[in-house]
């Protein structure tokens, strides 16, 4: 067992230390809770390349695959196992999952400088990191389950981190109760999942893994109602928790809504990692999805879940591309762009396989971080106004800012060949074009990447082409949605200004691996999918591999520059003048913008069915509780009263009452027979004749007889 | 009616005179008065069996009365002197008055 | 039964009788040596001569006697101006009466009774000190054992503290 994965544990474990020592520190140790964190998270990285490196430099057959488990709780006569297992899924998320987040809180000592609750934000941000890194080296779905929920509360702490704003308490409350909905459908998998198999632990040396080849063959093999194969069934299950958590439809509506949080939490949580974490679980847990299909030559085995999900991501994808047209938040747009670049994901997962759907999250997580981290900046730098109707012209105030926006821009956009998202995307939509079930998830995802090239290049001209708007109510600006500390800045400096250092850097770095990261998964040089398949992979560079995806290169290509143009053309040249005008769209055809503009009423919808019926469930529990369980309470009280009267009413009467009589009547009795002792002699001489008679009579009738 | 029989009613009603008085007059002398006939009666009663028994040269009922005549005096003599003490000690011979052993 | 006999047992009856309900007391007591007479003359008609003897010694030479003194001890010799009977005599009387009919009824029923008068017996006084000293020796010694404890025993009952003794009964 090598040393790295025997310690594997310290990458979750630093960060929870120092959030535990963050937690009972006395306020305000600013300097102590910025260093232990970004401290906690560098040694990860540190320790997550050397984990890169071990499963890297494995000469094997197949993938490296090491556990390391160990007994925890008894039932009964039963132990049970936790664990973590390293792998190359797991090795790449843990550089990923520590790489940015390092970057992210470096990027918060910046953002919170000056907010006064900054402990308090780093100590929920190694909370989460412990929590995303658990999840990640998890070897046993109950780990893995127990880690989710942490990072679940953490979500919900830091969206609500400035929770006397009744919106941002709304949010957090939403954001936890709608993956909650999701967790109960893993938590019913895992208990599945146990029943069947025995064991909650994916990979162990013995092959007796829930995930390993034994153990899957015998959920094949049995089926539920409709012939659907228990795998499949346990699969959908734990893809709710994924639908959750990765905010696909229908439970995608916490996602924008958790924009109230503060810009880094947005950028880590809701951008890179935690949403992330429903994809990494669907990548986790593939045998399970795709057990029971026969191999194709391309891409991921043909089976139910698989094609659940590829269905969901693709509607998913279109759906909050489409509604991210409209929106005028500039964190909402990413949001919903986020919802989008998800469903692609899980698409990719559905028709393309494991390293297919990972190499998007990885791009994804990057330029989207990015991109969060940008707009952070930007609305820092415009004293936390977050309408882009109020921005504009931010090019020449904020250039730094400008060019990696731009860079994470073209990414997500998918601009061909220098960016990693056309190289992520592109997979994709290579691996869609070949599904065998339909080709409508291709067609959705085509239409998608139009319309993300073009809210981006919308966002973009709005936010940092024409002039400035934000002067005109600047006395509204200066008290945006968050904290009124800038208050004071804004007083002496309505114009928008560059961020200082701390911020920057980091967004530099990230829009660095944004561009760079695409080398390792192009087809060229087919790296990544080798990598994780645990094939070896030829290191050379092919070109003529690029040969054979030329045609739907030019395709994207194609959609991707159209979009980019359409947007600029509507929004780069013709500028609106003021913040009140209306959008070019919505006056084009206001009845479909309003429709997009409130992400199709389905809040409304929610609110009004789902929301009504658990009113009326939750009314029901009340009245059931109050008369009917409080009704038995009152009974067996009532009962209690009555029987213990009705005892008392028995002792009283009857048992003192016998006694008494019993006493009384000895007493009397006795009373009586006193009389009998009247001290005089003659009396006892009269009572002897009497005897004397009496005998004489027994005796002589006793002889006659 | 043998001779027999005459004898024991005459002891049979010399014995019920004797209670009769015993358990009716309240002086305690004549309580033992009557405890004396009561015992002579049956000393009469004895020597009756006694006559007219199988074998009179056994001399049981015989000497059966000789001690009852002894224990008969015995007795009277205690009990004379229990009547002396109690007289002593409440002033009265009145056995309705000595009731010290009600209840 | 011989003409002697009735009247003797008519004197017994007699004199119990009186023994029993006259109010002066020492008129009682000599109704009751009356009585006893006429037991011991009973006793010599059933030629039972020592037993008879022994009657006029002991009662009445020493119980009637000993009855007088103690009622002239206890101060009775007056006649008694109140009710002689006892409170309740008529329940003594209705017992009497019952125990009289039982006996009566079963002498009189009995059917173990001979109907002949056997031969007299001899009872001399020489026969009855055999008997005594051989056949009856145990219940001799006990007797006398008795008769000292009687006799001690009244001495005590009756002491008064001056040491004025009375006189105990003697044989």
């Amino acid at each position: 067992m090598i040393w790295i994965v025997k310690n594997l544990w310290l990458i979750p474990a630093l960060p929870l230390f120092a959030a535990g020592i963050i937690a009972v520190n006395k306020q305000p140790a600013r300097k102590l809770a910025a260093t232990l964190a970004i401290g906690s998270m560098a040694l990860g990285f540190l320790l997550s390349l050397c984990a890169l490196a071990a499963t890297l430099g494995h000469h094997g057959e197949g993938a490296f695959r090491e556990t390391f488990s160990f007994n925890w709780i008894q039932f009964g006569g039963q132990w049970m196992s936790i664990g973590w297992v390293l792998d190359p899924l797991t090795a790449i998320m843990l550089v990923m999952v520590t790489f940015v987040g390092m970057l992210i809180f470096i990027f918060s000592v910046g953002y919170m400088s000056h907010d006064k609750n900054f402990m308090r934000f780093f100590n929920f941000l190694a909370l989460f990191a412990s929590g995303m890194l658990g999840v990640v080296i998890a070897n046993n779905l109950f780990l893995l389950f127990v880690s989710w929920e942490i990072v679940g509360l953490t979500s919900y702490l830091l969206i609500g981190f400035w929770y006397h704003k009744p919106s941002a308490a709304a949010a957090a409350k939403k954001a936890f109760i709608t993956t909650r909905i999701g967790d109960l459908g893993l938590l019913l998998g895992m208990v599945w999942l146990y029943a069947q198999t025995g064991t909650l632990n994916f990979y162990t040396p013995e092959h007796t893994g829930c995930l390993e080849a034994s153990a899957l063959a015998g959920m094949v093999s049995k089926t539920i109602f409709g012939g659907m194969m228990v795998s499949t069934a346990i699969g959908l299950l734990i893809f709710l928790g994924a639908v959750g958590k990765s905010g696909q439809v229908p439970l995608h509506v916490w996602l924008p809504d958790a924009m109230e949080g503060p810009t880094p939490v947005s950028a880590l949580i809701h951008a890179a990692t935690m949403v992330a974490a429903g994809v990494f679980l669907v990548a986790r847990v593939y045998p399970l999805m795709a057990a029971g299909a026969a191999p194709v030559e391309h891409g991921a085995p043909i089976t139910t879940a698989l094609t659940v999900v590829t269905w969901v991501g693709a509607i998913t994808a279109i759906f909050a591309a489409t509604i991210a047209v409209a929106q005028n938040d500039i964190k909402r747009i990413l949001a919903y762009s986020t919802v989008s670049q998800l469903g692609y994901m899980m698409m990719g997962l559905g028709v393309g396989g494991v390293a297919v759907g990972m190499f998007h999250l990885i791009t994804h997580a990057f330029f989207k971080a990015l991109l969060f981290l940008g707009s952070g900046s930007v609305i820092h730098g415009c004293h936390e106004e977050q309408d882009v109707r109020k921005m504009g012209g931010l090019k020449k105030y904020m250039p730094i800012t400008f060019v990696v926006y731009a860079i994470g821009m073209l990414a997500l956009a998918g601009f061909p060949l220098f960016f990693s998202g056309f190289w992520s995307k592109d997979e994709i939509l290579h691996h869609a074009s070949l599904w065998s079930v339909s080709h409508v998830p291709f067609y959705l995802g085509c239409c998608g990447a139009l319309f993300t090239a073009f809210y981006m290049t919308r966002q973009m001209g709005l936010v940092f082409f024409g002039s400035y708007r934000g002067h005109e109510e600047s006395s509204h600006s200066a008290h945006g949605h968050s904290h009124s500390a800038h208050s004071s800045e804004s007083a002496h400096s309505h114009d928008p200004h560059e961020s200082p250092a701390v911020m920057t850097v980091p967004l530099i770095i990230l829009a660095g691996f944004a561009i760079l990261l695409g080398v390792i998964g192009t087809p060229a040089w087919p790296w990544f999918d080798a990598y994780l398949n645990g094939e070896l992979a030829d290191l050379q560079i092919k070109f003529s591999n690029l040969a054979e995806s030329a045609g739907l290169m030019g395709v994207s290509a194609l959609i991707v520059l159209t979009g980019i143009t359409v947007g600029w053309i509507l929004y780069g040249k013709r500028q609106r003048k003021t913040a009140a005008e209306k959008d070019v769209l919505e006056a084009a055809q206001p009845a479909i913008f309003k429709l997009l503009e409130n992400k199709y009423f389905i809040d409304e919808i929610y609110e009004a069915t789902i929301i009504r019926f658990n009113a009326f469930a939750a009314w029901l529990c009340d009245f059931a509780d109050k008369w009917i369980f409080g009704g038995a309470v009152f009974l067996v009280k009532y009962l209690t009263i009555g029987s213990s009267w009705l005892y008392r009413l028995t002792d009283e009467n009857v048992v003192n009452g016998g006694f008494d009589l019993g006493c009384g009547s000895i007493r009397g009795s006795g009373g009586g027979l006193s009389k009998l002792h009247s001290g005089r002699v003659q009396t006892y001489l009269r009572i002897i004749g009497v005897a004397l008679v009496a005998l004489i009579i027994f005796l002589i009738w006793g002889r006659i007889a | 009616m043998t001779p027999l029989q005459t004898c024991l009613l005459v002891s049979a009603l010399l014995f019920s005179i004797g209670f009769a008085g015993a358990v009716t007059r309240r002086h305690a002398i004549l309580v033992l008065i009557g405890i004396e006939l009561m015992l002579n009666a049956a000393n009469l009663n004895l020597i009756a069996f006694w006559r007219f028994s199988a074998h009179p040269e056994a001399l049981t009922g015989f000497i059966f009365v000789l001690f009852s005549m002894a224990m008969a005096g015995a007795e009277a003599a205690v009990g004379l002197a229990l009547i002396i003490a109690i007289y002593r000690h409440k002033k009265t011979s009145n056995l309705d008055e000595v009731k010290e052993l009600k209840g | 039964m011989s003409p002697f006999f009735i009247i003797t047992a008519v004197v017994t009856l007699l004199g119990a009788v009186f023994a029993m309900s006259l109010r002066n007391l020492v008129h009682c007591a000599l109704a009751m040596a009356v009585a006893f007479s006429g037991v011991a003359a009973m006793f010599l008609q059933l030629d039972a001569q020592f037993a008879g003897f022994a009657e006029i010694l002991v009662y009445v030479g020493a119980i009637a006697i000993l009855i007088v003194f103690a009622i002239l001890l206890t101060r009775s010799g007056e006649t008694p101006e109140k009710s002689v009977l006892t409170s309740g005599w008529w329940a003594g009387i209705a017992v009497t009466a019952m125990v009289f009919t039982i006996l009566g009824w079963a002498i009189l029923s009995s059917s173990a009774v001979p109907k002949d008068l056997p031969a007299a017996p001899v009872a001399t006084v020489k026969n009855i000190g055999d008997a005594l000293m051989t056949k009856y020796v145990l219940p001799l010694e006990i007797i006398g054992l008795v008769l000292t404890a009687a006799m001690i025993g009244a001495v005590i009952i009756a002491l008064k503290e001056d040491k004025k003794d009375n006189s105990g009964g003697e044989q």
